[in-house]
């Protein structure tokens, strides 16, 4: 008898995650969603595998409200670890009762009983069952027990491998794939925001009758500063919009922080401090002063706001009549999301039902949630309608909730022999936490702009182990003394929440960046020293696979203005290994950093999907290449001025570079989460290739050009 | 104010009843049901709405649909012939050349513009022709070989 899966010991009923349909398919459910990271294809396979039915037979239904399995959210790269696994073992269990039942049927033996494609033989009579002729369309009624293992190791893939991966890759392909924005219904209507102008701007007038009067214009929604507009076709609700704007007067406030000194800005806010331990903040605890350490190294490295940027804006789709409210969203949490939609508009859990679609890949909390509860707003003035809701551009860059800027500061004491003997970690940084509910609170941006707002609770300190701004903060490598402490500001002149990696990046960014430059101070290369304060045999394991790989040894470039940097992490140390390997050039004219190559190796476990892992990690690595070199959200004293593609630059084909990716397969190990692993060890490593290069420390992302100037200015 | 345009789409002749500044991305969408194309940015800043216009990948989300009467305009959907994939799609589906997807359609449509142009173009050309398009899952290595497989070329 096994322990459950966390997933399944908390959703025990079989039924909820797979069905035996009426006809010869299986359908199996998952509280979570499909975000482009081959959710659906993943947990086919393993349902596959462990029921020994033919993958093309498997149907996954991701999160509905309507089905029970509550997951929460789609992230933290869990989606493998949680419903993988529970999926695992609760199609091994039905596997077992189908047997059974065979047996009976049959009236031989269990031992004697094999199956194929969903079909129970006798391997030595001859007779035999389907799974469908048992059970089609018909429940188990049985819980999950933990009394029988998933097979071992060598069995997965029998089915899944000489299939297709990805169910949903053919209509993203062909263009059948209904997208939220893409969703049509008889009756539908069409809807559009205003949003104010600024984070703090609240609404004086709004002069709507000339666009009650435009052309099929249904509705103008006022309540307090956030306004709407429905219409019956959507240039007509764009027009709308336009107008309503053009006619609204706001009030603003000087609310955001100067420019250029974020960094200094997050050093100076009132903030709560927390020792961790073992990743772990510890509450309560005054965090010890230093001031006995001799440090003979310091170093400081930031980054800015960043964007989810998702290459959709987002949207959703809402049905409300009869006091049901129906919401069709991209969602990361349909689950969360329908709590904080019942808490904002005073119904029960009972009425409204939040189904996932699929939406542009949102990289965490990006405006989904937002725009679902704008699209409940809208269509409490339309009932019966369906009104489909779309954000602009500009809404998606100024008010999404932005991943949060860091500030680390870090020390070191090298011995005698170059080694690490003392090291200390701070990190500053607002919220990683403004989801739907996060704080008892619904957080729902229009949440801000009703009159009365809705109750605001938090943010507040993310105590978990590796959350939030902690992530990843406490370093991989063995040190004989340490320390790892966490500055939480809860001031939030702009919106923070989820960003793909959370902390991750920044902690990571700055510890491998810090380790290069401590190994230039000792006798080793920056792969040798690393791996003398390295212990953990898979995280050495990968870290030589990525030098290996690039045909790299650690060697100082020959050649001007050329170099290459490497660097590690275990995500929230606990999930996926990557190291990363970068190859760039540094234009001595334009200070232009042009990457040449990546290279990524990473321990993910047990490999489900070969091709989506690498799809994931090489997406993650070209990610986080485009915060490093390019990404910062830019405001005024006011407003955001990233307002679309050209004020907030994202990477584009003439800057990538080549990318090759090893994955070290653990058959049998358990599944260890890929989707972030690589954000992280991809900035250290393009600013330790830079450093390589040219000879200078870039410490604050982005590394623009004008930062590589300035630090050349400052170097000379 | 509403007029009846005719428009040819997917080699097809098709009137519709609508504001001719209506951009063309919408009205391909919400009048005759091709959703493949899609918004992006409404700016012509990433190529998300592109479809072909006279062979060429063209940004539909703000140009008004009056501008595109007499041109002959394919969209993603109208690629696969008698329900097969055309050879960029097929090429796309080999090298699982998607992430979320948002941006493939657009992708597509910018290769098949470029294959159509240059049937054996080079790295420099592949990228220059997909430059404008913005991905943001980092999908761009298995796009790249995506063209060069349609092109024929080694991945």
């Amino acid at each position: 008898m096994s322990p459950l899966p966390q997933a399944l010991a908390a959703h025990p009923e079989l039924d909820r995650w797979v069905r035996v349909d009426a006809e010869s398919t299986i359908t199996v459910f998952t509280g979570k969603v499909e975000l482009g990271q081959g959710l659906l294809g993943a947990l086919a396979r393993i349902a596959a595998d462990e029921l020994d039915v033919a993958l093309a037979r498997v149907h996954v239904q991701t999160a509905d409200t309507l089905h029970g399995l509550d997951e929460r959210f789609t992230a933290g790269s869990l989606s493998m670890m949680d419903s993988g696994t529970a999926l695992r073992q609760a199609s091994c269990e039905v596997r077992a009762l189908l047997l059974e039942l065979a047996a009976e049927r049959l009236g031989v033996g269990i031992e004697r009983l094999d199956v194929a494609d969903g079909t129970i033989f006798d391997a030595d009579g001859g007779a035999s069952v389907s799974y469908w002729e048992l059970a089609g369309g018909r429940p188990l009624r049985r819980l999950a027990s933990g009394a029988f293992e998933p097979k071992p190791a060598p069995a997965h893939h029998e089915v899944g491998s000489s299939a297709r991966n990805r169910p949903d890759l053919r209509g993203l392909i062909d263009g059948t794939t209904r997208f939220v924005a893409d969703l049509r219904e008889e009756g539908m209507v069409h809807g559009r925001v205003v949003r104010p102008p600024s984070p703090a701007a609240t609404l004086l007038s709004l002069d709507d009758g000339p666009v009650r009067e435009l052309e099929g214009v249904i509705a103008v929604v006022r309540r307090g500063s956030f306004v709407g507009v429905l219409a019956e076709r959507e240039e007509q609700a764009v027009a709308g919009a336009e107008l309503a704007r053009r006619r609204a007067r706001w009030s603003q406030e000087e609310t955001l922080p100067a420019a250029g000194t974020l960094a200094a800005w997050l050093r100076a806010q009132p903030s709560e401090a927390f020792p961790i331990r073992d990743g772990v903040p510890e509450a309560g605890v005054v965090v010890a002063e230093d001031s006995e350490t001799a440090w003979t190294h310091w170093a400081s490295y930031s980054r800015p706001y960043l964007m989810h940027a998702s290459i959709g804006p987002s949207a959703a789709m809402a049905l409300w009549g009869r006091g049901h409210l129906t919401i069709w969203t991209h969602s990361q949490g349909v689950y969360p999301l329908r709590e904080a939609l019942a808490q904002a508009l005073g119904l029960e859990l009972e009425a409204i039902r939040a189904l996932h679609v699929v939406g542009p890949g949102c990289y965490g909390h990006n405006g989904a949630d937002d725009a679902a509860f704008d699209a409940a707003l809208l269509a409490m003035a339309a009932p019966g309608r369906p009104v489909l809701l779309k954000w602009s551009r500009a809404d998606e860059h100024q008010w999404e909730p932005y991943g949060s800027p860091a500030l680390v500061e870090l020390r070191a004491v090298l011995d005698e022999e170059g080694r690490i003997a003392d090291w200390s970690h701070e990190v500053w940084g607002t919220t990683h936490r403004r989801r739907p509910m996060a704080d008892g609170s619904p957080n729902l941006l229009a949440g801000e702009h009703l009159e009365p707002p809705l109750a605001r609770r938090g943010p507040t300190p993310f105590l978990a182990k590796e959350a939030g701004i902690h992530r990843n903060a406490t370093p991989i490598y063995e040190f004989p003394r340490s320390r790892v402490v966490k500055h939480f500001v809860a001031a939030m002149p702009l919106r923070t929440s989820s960003l793909r990696s959370l902390g991750a990046y920044a902690n990571v960014f700055a510890i491998e960046s810090f380790m290069d430059e401590l190994a230039a101070q000792s006798e080793l290369s920056p792969l040798a020293f690393r791996l003398a304060h390295l212990g953990d045999a898979r995280a050495r394991e990968v870290l030589e696979t990525a030098a290996d790989t690039a045909g790299w040894d650690g060697a100082p470039s020959a050649l001007a203005g050329r170099g290459s940097g490497i660097a590690l992490a275990r995500y929230k140390n606990s999930a996926a290994y990557a190291a990363v390997v970068v190859s760039l050039r540094v234009d001595d004219a334009t200070a232009a950093i042009s990457l040449e190559r990546i290279v990524i190796a990473a321990d993910c476990g047990e490999v489900v999907d070969p091709s989506g892992a690498i799809n994931q990690l090489e997406g993650g690595a070209l990610q986080s290449a485009s915060w490093t070199l390019k990404e910062q959200v830019s405001f005024d004293a006011t407003s955001v001025t990233s307002v679309d593609w050209d004020s907030y630059p994202i990477l584009r084909f003439s800057e990538v570079p080549a990318v090759d990716t090893r994955l070290l397969d653990r058959p049998g190990l358990p599944f260890l989460g890929a989707g972030e692993a690589t954000q992280g060890p991809t900035a250290a490593a393009i600013a330790n290739a830079v450093a390589d290069a040219v000879g200078l420390r870039l410490r604050d992302t982005p590394f623009t050009p004008a930062r590589v100037r300035e630090a050349a200015l400052a170097a000379a | 104010m509403s007029a009846e345009l005719e428009l040819h789409v997917n080699g097809r002749r098709e009137k519709v009843r609508v504001d001719p500044a209506t951009p063309l991305l919408a009205v391909l969408r919400n009048d005759l049901g091709l959703t493949a194309a899609k918004y992006g940015c409404g700016l012509e800043q990433c190529f998300a709405c592109a479809v072909l216009v006279d062979g060429e990948a063209t940004t539909s989300c703000a140009t008004p649909v009056e501008r595109f009467v007499g041109r002959r305009i394919v969209t993603l959907e109208g690629l696969a012939a008698d329900g097969a994939l055309d050879p960029v799609q097929l090429a796309f589906l080999e090298e699982e050349a998607a992430q979320c997807g948002y941006c493939i359609p657009g992708m597509i449509i910018g290769a098949v513009a470029l294959l159509r142009r240059e049937s054996a173009p080079t790295e420099a050309q592949i990228r220059a022709a997909l430059d404008p398009h913005l991905c943001r899952c980092g999908t761009h290595p298995r796009i790249l070989k995506a063209v060069r497989r349609a092109a024929g070329q080694q991945t």
